[in-house]
């Protein structure tokens, strides 16, 4: 097909990114690295161990928010995986012997072994009834685990692998892999957004049928990010697995972590990288300030959801970036040929 | 030489019959224009030739190949593009990444040559002094742009427009009408959709009159505007026997 003719050939050029997303980007560096250097000098070993819980949600909303918030899928089921990533990093590490860092690694990568034929089933499924089948899926993960034999029945398993180790090593090692995890998860979600599949996911996430139209292979898609994101909450899972040194089925499998998602990547901005990170650690804040307060916590929760979902429909980062600021830069801008 | 070639295409909606028995076929840098009322199954023709919705019946094949039963983002790749009758932006995306999501997927186009295709369909369709403006803040013409810009950057070889030219002023149409002769000419086969029948008339080679998801009538242009069938489809049948040629 011919076209209209251009204007000066190869002068196109196309930006991403720029001065004050690597400043955004510099302020986050700094906080990981006085977050790695923390735990030497403010931090008690109490909020070293709740940092970790930090750590966590802040995958568990990165990886919800790739899945929910990108691919479309709004799954209410992901503890599926949370729990299988939990008992399987204590088997991985108690039964077979990983040294716990791989263990928990090994733990994430079975959970998205374990997501790939899932999907085949839940992915005849759509919109409310995919959620619903999500939900479903993650009851049977947990009745299968209840029933195995070696998994503890009801009241679950308990991590030995750190018996012998003392306490700050323990504390340490597992700090130091939850920051790691995050960090890395984070920028692997960029990496793939700033891919030529991350392009496909944002226009899936805008309008899957016009995305089909112009040639997105939708499905394929979001195969990838259900696969990715249920890696990613069996890491979160086998790193609150052994922060607590032990699994139950009912706090594992608890539907109040979908809950949890749900709030951290609505909070924070649905569909952007750094929303679910902001989310993250409001939701850890008032977690921590509310602590005391019993139920009252559970009602500010709900309150804060509100607040924001009425006031900042696109999330706190949205409201804060007004969609021109990016710290992790996935978008283009043109500079058009002269 | 038959680019595109559909027949006996059917497709109801529980008792809503949306295409009885469809054919019709379109040649390379030929212009085919499709006319009738509305519910006269004119939109649910392009979904099933884009893939966007399954047959019931019938075969559909492009280039020789069937692919009735083919995933709506490979006929993309094969050189199928359309637009939507309702623009169809991707909100959050601005204008260029729109268009690049044509370029890259639809085309294969990587990186720089990805960048270029767009930009070129974007000079297509008039719109580079809007490439970096949010999709959802367009007004409604250039949303009607952009729907072209992004089904030519996935370079077809068969564009499908959907009332490309519903809701433009009459000093807007002359510039389209260009636009889409010179994709015409170049060799690409046109399927387009239009109620605006005097701009329809400029460009295409053949007319089709669909209602009620049958083919009224079918040929030149002019002669099946001025049938009786159509006219009856339109206005009403003095004779009410006689709805059907």
């Amino acid at each position: 097909m011919t076209v209209n003719t251009r204007t000066g050939p190869g002068t196109l050029k196309v930006v991403r990114g720029g001065w004050p997303s690597l400043a955004g980007g510099g302020v986050l560096a700094a906080i990981v690295v006085f977050l790695a250097a923390a735990p030497w000098f403010v931090f008690s070993p109490g909020d070293v161990t709740n940092l970790v819980t930090l750590f966590a949600l802040i995958i568990l909303g990165t990886a919800w928010n790739l899945m929910a918030g990108y691919g479309g899928l709004v799954s209410i089921g992901q503890q599926a995986f949370i729990g299988a990533g939990g008992y399987g990093v204590i088997k991985l590490a108690d039964v077979v012997g990983l040294p716990i860092p791989l263990a928990v690694v090994a733990a994430g990568a079975v959970c998205a072994l374990l997501a790939l034929p899932t999907s085949f089933l839940l992915f005849r499924l759509v919109g409310g009834y995919f959620a619903i089948g999500t939900w479903v899926v993650a009851e049977v993960f947990k009745l299968v685990t209840q029933e195995l034999p070696g998994f503890g029945g009801g009241s679950g398993l308990s991590l030995t692998a750190f018996q012998g180790v003392d306490r700050v090593t323990r504390i340490a090692t597992v700090y130091y892999l939850a920051l790691a995890l995050a960090v890395l998860v984070v920028l692997a979600t960029y990496v793939l957004m700033r891919s030529r599949i991350g392009l496909g996911l944002t226009a899936i996430r805008d309008d899957k049928v016009a995305a089909a139209s112009l040639g997105v292979a939708v499905r394929r898609s979001q195969r990838i990010v259900y696969v990715a994101a249920s890696g990613g909450a069996g890491l979160a899972g086998a790193l609150i697995a052994v922060n607590g040194l032990r699994v139950s089925p009912d706090s594992m499998f608890s539907v109040q972590y979908t809950a949890f998602m749900i709030f951290i990547v609505v909070i924070g901005g649905l569909g952007t990288i750094e929303g679910p990170i902001l989310g993250a650690v409001i939701f850890f804040a008032l977690q921590q300030l509310l602590d005391s307060y019993g139920t009252w916590y559970l009602v500010a929760l709900g309150a804060v959801a509100i607040a924001v979902v009425l006031l900042a429909p696109r999330g706190l980062w949205g409201l804060a970036a007004r969609g021109r600021y990016e710290i992790f830069p996935v978008g283009h801008t043109v500079r058009p040929p002269t | 030489m038959t680019l595109l070639h559909v027949d006996g295409l059917a497709k109801s909606f529980g008792l809503v019959v949306t295409a009885r028995s469809v054919s019709f076929h379109v040649a390379p840098g030929e212009a085919l224009g499709i006319v009738g009322p509305n519910g006269a199954g004119k939109s649910t023709l392009l979904n099933l030739v884009t893939g966007a919705q399954p047959v019931d019946a019938g075969t559909i094949r492009f280039d020789g190949a069937d692919i009735t039963r083919m995933p709506a983002a490979r006929r993309t790749a094969l050189g199928i593009g359309r637009t939507f009758q309702i623009p169809r932006p991707f909100e959050g995306l601005t204008v260029f990444e729109n268009v690049l999501v044509g370029s890259t997927f639809g085309a294969g186009a990587r990186r720089k040559e990805a960048d270029e295709q767009a930009w070129q369909a974007l000079e297509t369709a008039d719109l580079t002094h809007l490439a970096n403006t949010p999709a959802g803040s367009l007004r409604l013409l250039d949303r009607k742009r952009l729907e072209l810009a992004r089904a030519l950057a996935t370079q077809p070889r068969l564009l499908l427009l959907d009332e490309i030219a519903g809701g433009l002023t009459e000093h807007e149409l002359p510039a389209l009408i260009e636009t889409i002769s010179a994709i015409r000419d170049g060799g690409t086969g046109v399927v387009w959709i239009e109620h605006i029948v005097h701009a329809l008339l400029q460009v295409v080679d053949r007319l089709m009159c669909l209602a009620q998801g049958d083919v009224v009538a079918t040929g030149d242009p002019r002669e099946v505007m001025a049938s009786d069938a159509v006219a009856a489809v339109y206005l009403g049948s003095p004779d009410l026997e006689s709805d059907t040629p």
